[in-house]
């Protein structure tokens, strides 16, 4: 949902010219296949399934591609164009390749009047991204704001890939990136 | 609060009774601490009665709207030979509001049990729990619990030996604040964009696959297991003697500019001041608290006065000149610039309008932009009357209140603090909103 002048966009990231092009491994065969017939079975229709086949693919291959949404659409009887139509609605399915760490800090009001500005200066400089939505030169790191994590009593949160750390703070920025090396 | 901290002695602990305890995270904990009685009790009565109960007992929605929870459940027309459905929604995403999360962290099977009460009493076999993409570690609580009932044949065919179905599934989102929308909701757990739908019609007729629906809150179907055991009297009795439309307790996330953030339950009825200073320790390091917002981000921005003097249920918080919503409160200190803080506001919404309305894609863009704007400096006479002109056009004219939210804390903020958006823009002071990434 990224439009308008001041549109952040989760998945605003800049687009490098790395990695698009990836090997074609399917991704919806064995334990993965046999996951996907088990969640069909809990939905009226296989339509329903596509946002858990979306994270599947993700978590399989670290971004949805547009090869990926094919996989996905012919797995469930759609077309690539729907389902590239819902995958750009949500901010969280990574549309292009991303740092091997995903660093994603809350900004909203909350958090942005206890100094969360703070926090994304501090991971910008100590992970040389230097700017938001851009990988690191090592590849190791992507930063970016997040619209509300829901953790508003513990600012500033912030998630690095699927972990929720809390209360996070310009001091202890270096610590969190040692533990994401 | 039960988590992090101790629970203050005016707490009035009944949904976050067993925060921070790992113990209870376990169907067995949860049952040797009462748990699941409700439930085997609820699969023996008529459905009807159940929502008798819940109609007794005065619960209202805790998500934000405080629809009676009840006469809700009462629209789902019974034996109309359809499949209907239970959808909670744990899409916690209302900027102050971290409620849900704690319950879904540490009483996963105190919502397992109010699901399937919940989709008992209308007549549904199916509940969905759409939790937010972002909430891992409650999603990881919940799916393990959701396996652990169903192993247990607590949720499943044959529901605790009662011969009914009653089953409870795990649905995770991925990323967009207006899925908490109810309608939003069910289209992005049919697998489309989630976009809002007009209504009529409500999901009570057609909702999740055009079957009847009906969606509650996480925090409103986890007291119903405490209602059915302890009685609707019970309940009723926690409010202000004289508001019996507020009953029952209420979970307060406090945040924000205030000593000790964290969740809060008390009473319907609570003195909101006495609150803010002597349960959440008021502003830290000696400031003054300048504005509250109570309810969650899209209610009405009030003055620390008149904050001081309201009283914390539904009606109490319209007669302060804001709404209870979903009790996600940002407490905002005299430090603080008011417009900035209101620019950082809009553009939440600019970023989450789901851009389906004309008045709300622009509107919540021109917003953000004239508020950045004169935040920078570069405000004109003019900008105050543009926004709430903007303001106006984008209340109650869209197909869901995402617009209104947005317009709510510019008019109130306007309203009370014009002088700080006059001095921006006589003085040319600079309160920037730090740039971001376009």
């Amino acid at each position: 949902m990224s439009h308008g002048p001041s549109a952040t966009g989760g998945a605003a990231l800049k687009t490098g010219g790395h990695g698009h092009h990836e090997k074609h491994v399917p991704v919806f065969v064995g334990e993965t296949e046999k996951r996907l017939q088990e969640l069909l079975t809990r939905y009226p229709t296989k339509q329903a399934a596509l946002l858990p086949a979306l994270w599947m693919l993700q978590e399989a291959r670290g971004w949805v591609s547009e090869e990926g949404m094919a996989e996905v659409a012919t797995v469930l009887g759609l077309t690539p164009a729907y389902v590239k139509g819902v995958v750009t609605f949500y901010t969280m399915y990574h549309q292009h390749p991303v740092g091997k760490h995903f660093i994603q800090v809350c900004t909203t009001s909350p958090c942005h009047v206890c100094g969360a500005e703070d926090v994304v200066k501090a991971f910008l400089e100590q992970t040389g991204c230097g700017e938001l939505g851009v990988t690191s030169a090592d590849g190791k790191y992507t930063v970016i704001e997040v619209e509300c994590l829901g953790a508003c009593g513990f600012a500033t949160p912030v998630m690095v890939n699927s972990d929720f750390l809390e209360s996070i703070t310009p001091a202890t920025v270096a610590d969190v990136l040692k533990r994401y090396g | 609060m039960g988590y992090p901290h101790k629970p203050h002695p005016r707490e009035t602990q009944v949904l976050s009774t067993h925060f921070g305890t790992a113990d209870a995270r376990t169907a067995e904990g949860w049952k040797q601490r009462g748990g699941y009685k409700a439930l085997q009790n609820a699969l023996g009565m008529d459905p009807l009665a159940i929502q008798q109960v819940v109609k007794d007992s005065g619960l209202r929605g805790r998500g934000g709207a405080g629809f009676p929870t009840g006469l809700k459940w009462s629209f789902m027309k019974q034996g109309d030979g359809k499949p209907h459905y239970l959808c909670c929604n744990a899409d916690e995403s209302e900027p102050g509001t971290f409620k849900d999360r704690e319950i879904m962290r540490w009483t996963p099977h105190a919502l397992i049990e109010g699901c399937a009460i919940g989709a008992y009493a209308i007549g549904a076999e199916t509940a969905y729990i759409y939790i937010r993409g972002e909430f891992t570690e409650p999603l990881d609580v919940m799916e393990r619990a959701v396996a652990e009932a169903r192993a247990a044949g607590i949720i499943g065919k044959n529901a605790m030996g009662s011969g009914k179905t009653v089953d409870v599934w795990v649905h995770k989102g991925a990323g967009a604040y207006i899925c908490g929308e109810e309608t939003a909701l069910m289209n992005s757990l049919e697998g489309k964009r989630g976009n809002p739908r007009i209504k009529p019609p409500f999901p009570a007729v057609a909702g999740l696959f055009g079957m009847p629906t009906t969606i509650n809150n996480v925090e409103t179907l986890t007291a119903v297991p405490h209602i059915l055991n302890n009685g609707a009297d019970w309940y009723k009795k926690m409010s202000r003697p004289d508001n019996p439309k507020s009953t029952g307790t209420k979970l307060w996330s406090v945040c924000g500019n205030i000593t000790r953030p964290g969740n809060y339950e008390v009473e319907m009825g609570f003195p909101f001041g006495e609150f803010l200073q002597d349960l959440c320790g008021g502003a830290p390091n000696g400031r003054k608290i300048k504005a509250v917002i109570p309810g969650g981000s899209s209610v009405p921005i009030i003055t620390w006065e008149e904050a001081e003097s309201a009283v914390m249920d539904y009606e109490g918080m319209v007669a302060a000149g804001t709404m209870l919503g979903s009790a996600g409160c940002i407490v905002i200190d005299e430090a603080q610039s008011m417009p900035r803080q209101i620019a950082r506001l809009a553009r939440f919404y600019a970023h989450e309008s789901c851009a389906q309305c004309t008045q709300c894609r622009e509107g919540t863009a021109w917003t953000t932009k004239i508020l950045e704007r004169i935040c920078a400096g570069d405000g004109t006479a003019e900008d105050l009357d543009t926004l709430l002109s903007i303001a106006d056009n984008m209340t109650g004219k869209t197909i869901c209140v995402l617009s209104d939210s947005c317009a709510t804390p510019v008019v109130s903020g306007l309203q009370r603090w014009r002088h700080e958006f006059e001095a921006l823009i006589t003085r040319k002071t600079v309160h920037a909103v730090p740039a971001v990434v376009a």
